[in-house]
């Protein structure tokens, strides 16, 4: 496996800036729209950069960062129209922020505050999956009820190079593909699963495991953002006109950590981190802004003022985030009233109400 | 409908079902053209359409996964897993995902999933294919675990599981398939009596028997022999076994003093240590003897040939029952 992702990689703009063509995939974005999304990538990495720093400072108990993932989830989610529904697994923040996820949301999940956070159904974006691939055959069965209800709204879910392993991912191709299922499988190839390099997971290059599932498969340069809009909307469009799954491969690197807990330095070396440095998907479209008068000095300013203020809101509204009252552990397991949860319900306030007044 | 066998009274179960609600969907292996191996779909792929009776690819996780996904999208799904033993390889997406979803998110997403199990022994089948899995998910929060006892029951409770916006994994006694009795099949869900609720099925005073599923024949069967030995047993079906229906076997065991629980799972850490350690706190100075359980050993569900020694049958369930007695 190439390590630059070999020639079937689709590029629009490469990693020194310049916009290049592809035979099968273009965009024609407005100078507004490009400049929208690198201030996507921009607060999107923004975000990731202050969680990770609120968990070194012991407000989070975890974060999954994202970082060299920027272009790989802010292209894809802007493919997206709203009716479309988005399946995460935990480190999809750059697609939150496309979904109007409030990055809040995201921290009280990482400070320990909720297990889901946000209204699913709302933003079209369903709760983080933490068991690895379980999403992909909820995305398969979302799309089968789209399929039924006949609207030409389309599915993608997110997962990992790691997760390709997983029985789960696999049945959803399988399950995909028989129904012909109106669904985009959105694979983030960083590359590496916590410690294990991608030649721990296949001999082959991902995207080509969808030929044998019975549909197309692409690898797109996940540091594009250009490039991965264009495939994303491709791929999109094609489910809803009824073709059926894609799977994407967007080629990428986790530049940071697995999350806070984990220490790349026990298994990968510098110089990996200093060739996809080169690649970085914000810097490219810095550089193509620029070099065509897209932007100006006051406009990269400004994002930067943004960030800036993003931040603040953040480490405020973090440190702020009220603990759930303890009762709410009894909230919403049942639709239907349930006698044992009720009764230790119960218990659980008398136990604590016994302490009132005493000293404790 | 007058008499008519289990498996063709939860057939009209379901047809009621998808008839009142057409989000109603069903998916399993075989379930549409060949009716389910059981026979229990027969026809509903033929008069519904397979958009709505789907034969699904023969991966139980798939099925419970996509399962999940149409739950999201507004869907009312109600999967079949062929066997017991078949179950497994869809545990994770169950116990992590269908029993968890809506508390994750803060009950805006319901799992209105039912998840029909065929369950159980006696029927000579090869393993992997007469095993209770019922205390695997009775542990798991979020779920709710029923099993029908006889053919009336099974046409109401599939109904009342389908329409309850909680996940219910619905166990069917695969040896009382072919049992036949009166079903009333002008019967209302709205008006019938809970699914959770447990029902004595014969009032008795010497000592109560509580059971489920397959067992209550067998415990019915066993306290019709007693008779003779001058026995008066209550049995109790529980009907559902998450939750537990507390108050109906506790009223039971304050008047008679005793009790034994019966089911084919393996007895260590079943369904009976549950009710025998809560019918222990609740009814304490009302127990004349301790709670007695059988069931199935700690061993792998036998060969079929050994299965009847496995299986609790009539001589040992009154074997307890003396045994409780004799204190």
């Amino acid at each position: 496996m190439t390590a630059d992702g070999g020639p079937e990689l689709v590029q629009l703009l490469t990693p020194e800036g310049e916009r290049v063509h592809h035979p099968d995939y273009d965009v024609d974005l407005t100078p507004d729209e490009l400049r929208g999304l690198y201030r996507d990538l921009v607060l999107v990495r923004r975000v990731d950069a202050e969680a990770t720093a609120l968990q070194r400072q012991g407000e989070l108990g975890l974060w999954a960062q994202l970082l060299g993932q920027e272009a790989a989830q802010v292209g894809s989610g802007r493919a997206l129209r709203p009716t479309d529904m988005a399946f995460p697994t935990y480190r999809e923040h750059g697609v939150a922020w496309t979904r109007d996820v409030d990055p809040l949301q995201l921290l009280g999940l990482f400070r320990g505050v909720t297990n889901g956070g946000w209204d699913p159904h709302e933003h079209n974006f369903a709760l983080y999956t933490i068991v690895i691939g379980d999403q992909c055959l909820h995305a398969v069965g979302y799309a089968m009820g789209v399929q039924r209800d006949g609207t030409d709204d389309a599915v993608i879910v997110y997962f990992g190079d790691g997760a390709t392993s997983q029985g789960d991912v696999n049945e959803s191709f399988v399950f995909a593909s028989v129904y012909n299922a109106p669904v985009v499988f959105f694979c983030q190839n960083n590359q590496w699963a916590i410690s294990e390099p991608l030649e721990r997971q296949t001999r082959i290059p991902l995207y080509k495991r969808a030929h044998g599932f019975g549909f197309p498969g692409v690898r797109v340069d996940g540091n594009d953002v250009l490039a991965v809009l264009a495939v994303t909307k491709a791929a999109l469009q094609n489910a809803r006109e009824g073709n059926g799954p894609t799977l994407i491969e967007a080629f990428t690197y986790r530049m940071g950590a697995h999350t806070t807990s984990d220490d790349p330095s026990r298994y990968r070396v510098a110089a990996d981190l200093e060739a996809w440095k080169l690649k970085d998907p914000i810097e490219r479209l810095k550089v193509y802004l620029a070099r065509n008068g897209h932007a100006d000095h006051a406009f990269f300013d400004a994002v930067e003022a943004e960030s800036e203020a993003l931040a603040v809101r953040l480490r405020e509204g973090c440190r702020s985030m009220p603990d759930p009252d303890p009762t709410a552990l009894f909230d919403h397991v049942y639709a239907e009233p349930h006698p044992l949860v009720d009764e230790e319900r119960e218990q659980f306030v008398r136990y604590h109400a016994s302490f009132a007044g005493g000293e404790h | 409908m007058a008499v008519t066998t289990m498996a063709k009274a939860l057939n009209a179960g379901l047809r009621k079902a998808l008839e009142r609600d057409d989000k109603v969907l069903l998916m399993g292996e075989d379930i549409g053209k060949l009716g389910g191996v059981f026979r229990v779909t027969d026809g509903l792929q033929k008069d519904f359409g397979e958009a709505r009776v789907i034969d699904s690819p023969l991966a139980e996780s798939g099925i419970m996964g996509t399962a999940v996904g149409l739950a999201m999208a507004g869907y009312r799904p109600v999967v079949e897993i062929q066997f017991d033993g078949f179950v497994y390889p869809a545990f994770d997406q169950i116990v992590s995902q269908i029993a968890k979803h809506r508390a994750r998110s803060g009950g805006r997403t319901p799992m209105p999933v039912t998840i029909r199990l065929p369950f159980g022994g006696g029927i000579g089948a090869v393993e992997h294919h007469s095993e209770s899995p019922e205390a695997y998910f009775a542990h798991t929060a979020g779920l709710r675990v029923v099993s029908p006892s006889n053919p009336m029951d099974a046409y109401v409770m599939i109904q009342q599981a389908i329409a309850c916006d909680d996940p219910v994994v619905f166990l069917e006694p695969k040896r009382r398939y072919w049992d036949k009795a009166d079903v009333d099949d002008t019967v209302d869900i709205s008006s019938a009596p809970s699914l959770f609720g447990a029902r004595v099925v014969r009032p008795g005073t010497s000592a109560t028997v509580a059971c489920y599923g397959p067992m209550v024949r067998t415990c019915l069967e066993a306290a019709l022999a007693g008779e003779a030995d001058g026995l008066d047993l209550e049995v109790i079906d529980l009907r559902s076994v998450s939750p537990l229906d507390i108050p109906t076997v506790a009223a039971s065991v304050r008047k008679t003093g005793r009790l034994v629980i019966v089911h084919e799972a393996s007895v260590f850490l079943g369904v009976g240590a549950e009710l025998a350690a809560r019918i222990t706190e609740e009814c304490f100075y009302s127990l004349e003897a301790p709670v007695l359980r059988v069931g199935g050993y700690h061993t792998p569900y036998p060969p079929s040939r050994l299965e009847e020694e496995y299986l609790p049958d009539l001589d040992r369930v009154l074997d307890a029952v003396d045994r409780a007695l004799a204190y």
